[in-house]
């Protein structure tokens, strides 16, 4: 167990890993907050261009990578912003084209064979060079101060952006900013869960998390704990069995992601429990319970304070529980299917 | 402009929109604008006063969201000026004094978020890119408390009532003691009682001096508030003055049409029971 820390390219897999695991879910979480959950995979595809032009002129592949994403995202960005109805065709041009482009410029250099373009596609973690690693380094700090440290003015532009121009925020600047960020981030991760993986370690701890959270710090807090742990778990457990890291990570979040969800609703009935007990009746009921028996409030109410029919209550509570349920996971659906 | 005022308001507590009581909170003029190449605003004048309560009505469609919205300069004007507090948008940089409530459907975020964290946004204008201190916290307790959701406070915004969600949006708008509240259809998806509520909150706001520009389909719980009524329609401006009555309790002879205070409340209500 301790020897696969032993070897210097495992001690620099696990930093990088780490460093991913930190940052994709910290910039992820306000792409989810605004519905965008798939922009991290457009910006994906774009970087693939930058892959191909940094092997077309032996040019180191994670600058161009940068660069290459900081230009695709701020036009995914510019084309969201102006809520144009053919926005969503606009972005398909972006993605696919970027895909092509990369084939093509790759298959045009004369130094890089097919390996080397998959070891962006898939990730390579095990070819993470010192030079590789203080790139990483220095792109996940940017990308931790930024997300960290505007936090508050991100969540205001993601949760309303409306509102957000009328407390004087340069809503712009946020924006673009989060879309530089993004693409950053798809770069730092590029090498850890490769290009086509990316996203999910943007999205997918966050949906963890957010099966057990109702605060967005506390998502933020917990989708990084998840990024982290399945990120080192995944890097060790694809040294174990000899897998590849990046889908090892991946299947290790959706893991998360289920065993989140399983125990959430039971948890979810019992904090509605707790609060129909403290507030003398089920007070959320009201909010959008199609209550099957409208005198079952009521009931419960007075079962509650009179100690009897104890089953009536329950059942209410049980409605209440799924009630409470529903929306989330709908909205992690809608959240994830329908971002672009 | 204060003559259109026609009901008796001379023992109200907050200050009367007399010409004395400094540049209009918000003045557009000649606003025209298109919303997806649609002109929408063909021409619309409105003035807010200090203190006023300004109500817009018009069918849907008439163009009332979008005239607040190129308010709050989230519309962009093709022609027209705009003013506010004094001072042309562009140069306007006072937006701590500008609280707004959108339309309930806008604030929806994909992660979830406590009434709390919602309500602290509003905070924003005053502590910027400073930490947020006792002061803003004890802002969003004070703002939380006065729309009735205090209790509510560390609760996810998804898991409230319509009624609810629009108290925590008010709440978030009054975090900064605004001298101007905006609110987009307030009354929107919100139940009788909760309606209530909201118009003994934005009473209670109006008697602190606040102006508050309002987008109503209808004026309903609301109307002893109101000061003034702008009627749009297409996108011009098909009245402005007293709010249109003539119907329901109003209409009766004897009807004593007050604008509420604190201690006579019951006298609201009573019209309300119409």
């Amino acid at each position: 167990m301790i020897e696969m820390f032993q070897p210097d390219f495992m001690q620099r897999a696990f930093l990088a890993a780490l460093l991913v695991g930190i940052t994709a879910p910290s910039v992820g979480i306000y792409l989810v907050q605004r519905r965008q959950a798939l922009m991290g995979d457009g910006i994906g595809h774009v970087a693939l261009t930058g892959v191909g032009l940094g092997f077309l002129f032996q040019a180191n592949p994670i600058w161009m990578a940068v660069l290459v994403c900081v230009l695709g995202a701020i036009v995914m960005e510019l084309v969201r912003a102006r809520g144009n109805q053919r926005g969503d065709i606009a972005l398909a041009m972006l993605f696919y084209g970027g895909m092509a482009g990369g084939k093509l410029l790759v298959s045009m250099s004369s130094q890089a064979g097919s390996g080397s373009l998959e070891s962006y596609l898939w990730g390579s973690i095990l070819t993470v060079s010192p030079g590789d690693l203080a790139v990483i380094g220095g792109l996940a700090a940017v990308v931790v101060a930024v997300t960290a440290g505007l936090r508050r003015q991100l969540f205001a532009v993601c949760q309303d952006e409306e509102f957000a121009r009328v407390t004087g925020l340069p809503v712009r600047v946020l924006n673009l900013l989060l879309a530089v960020m993004a693409a950053v981030t798809v770069t730092v991760a590029m090498r850890v869960v490769g290009l086509l993986l990316v996203s999910a370690l943007m999205v997918v701890p966050v949906a963890a998390a957010q099966q057990l959270t109702r605060s967005f710090a506390a998502t933020q807090a917990a989708a990084v704990s998840v990024g982290v742990v399945t990120a080192l778990l995944g890097v060790g457990t694809s040294y174990e069995a000899d897998l590849p890291s990046g889908p090892t990570i991946v299947i290790l979040a959706i893991l998360a992601f289920a065993l989140f969800s399983a125990i959430a609703a039971p948890l979810a009935k019992r904090r509605h429990r707790h609060r129909a007990a403290a507030e003398h009746g089920p007070a959320v009921c009201d909010v959008a319970l199609p209550v099957q028996n409208p005198n079952a409030q009521s009931l419960s109410a007075q079962s509650l304070s009179a100690d009897g029919t104890e089953d009536a209550a329950d059942t209410t509570r049980a409605a209440a529980g799924a009630a409470v349920k529903a929306p989330l996971s709908g909205e992690t659906l809608s959240s994830r299917g329908l971002a672009q | 402009m204060s003559t259109v005022i026609s009901t008796a308001d001379s023992d109200r507590l907050r200050p009367s929109s007399g010409e004395d009581t400094g540049p209009a909170v918000v003045s557009l003029r000649g606003a025209v604008a298109t919303v997806g190449g649609r002109p929408v605003l063909r021409g619309v004048d409105l003035t807010v006063r200090p203190g006023e309560v300004v109500a817009l009505l018009g069918a849907n469609g008439s163009g009332k969201s979008t005239t607040v919205k190129s308010v709050i300069g989230s519309v962009p004007l093709e022609q027209g000026s705009l003013e506010l507090f004094g001072r042309p948008l562009r140069r306007f940089r006072d937006w701590h004094r500008i609280g707004y409530v959108p339309q309930r459907t806008t604030a929806a975020g994909g992660v979830p978020a406590t009434v709390r964290e919602v309500v602290s946004t509003g905070r924003l204008p005053q502590h910027g890119l400073l930490p947020f201190r006792r002061k803003d916290r004890d802002a969003v307790d004070r703002a939380l408390a006065s729309v009735g959701m205090l209790d509510r406070a560390g609760d996810g915004v998804t898991n409230l009532s319509g009624g609810q969600h629009q108290r925590v949006l008010i709440a978030r708008a009054l975090v900064g003691l605004p001298d101007l509240l905006i609110m987009d259809e307030p009354m929107a998806g919100v139940d009788v009682d909760s309606q209530q509520v909201l118009a003994d909150i934005l009473r209670s706001e109006v008697e602190r001096g606040c102006a508050v520009l309002l987008v109503l389909h209808e004026l309903g719980p609301l109307e002893p508030l109101i000061d003034r009524a702008v009627v749009l329609r297409d996108g011009c401006v098909a009245h402005d003055g007293p709010p249109p009555r003539g119907v329901g309790q109003h209409a009766l002879p004897g009807h004593d049409h007050v604008h509420p205070h604190a201690d006579d409340h019951h006298r609201t209500t009573q019209g309300l029971l119409a």
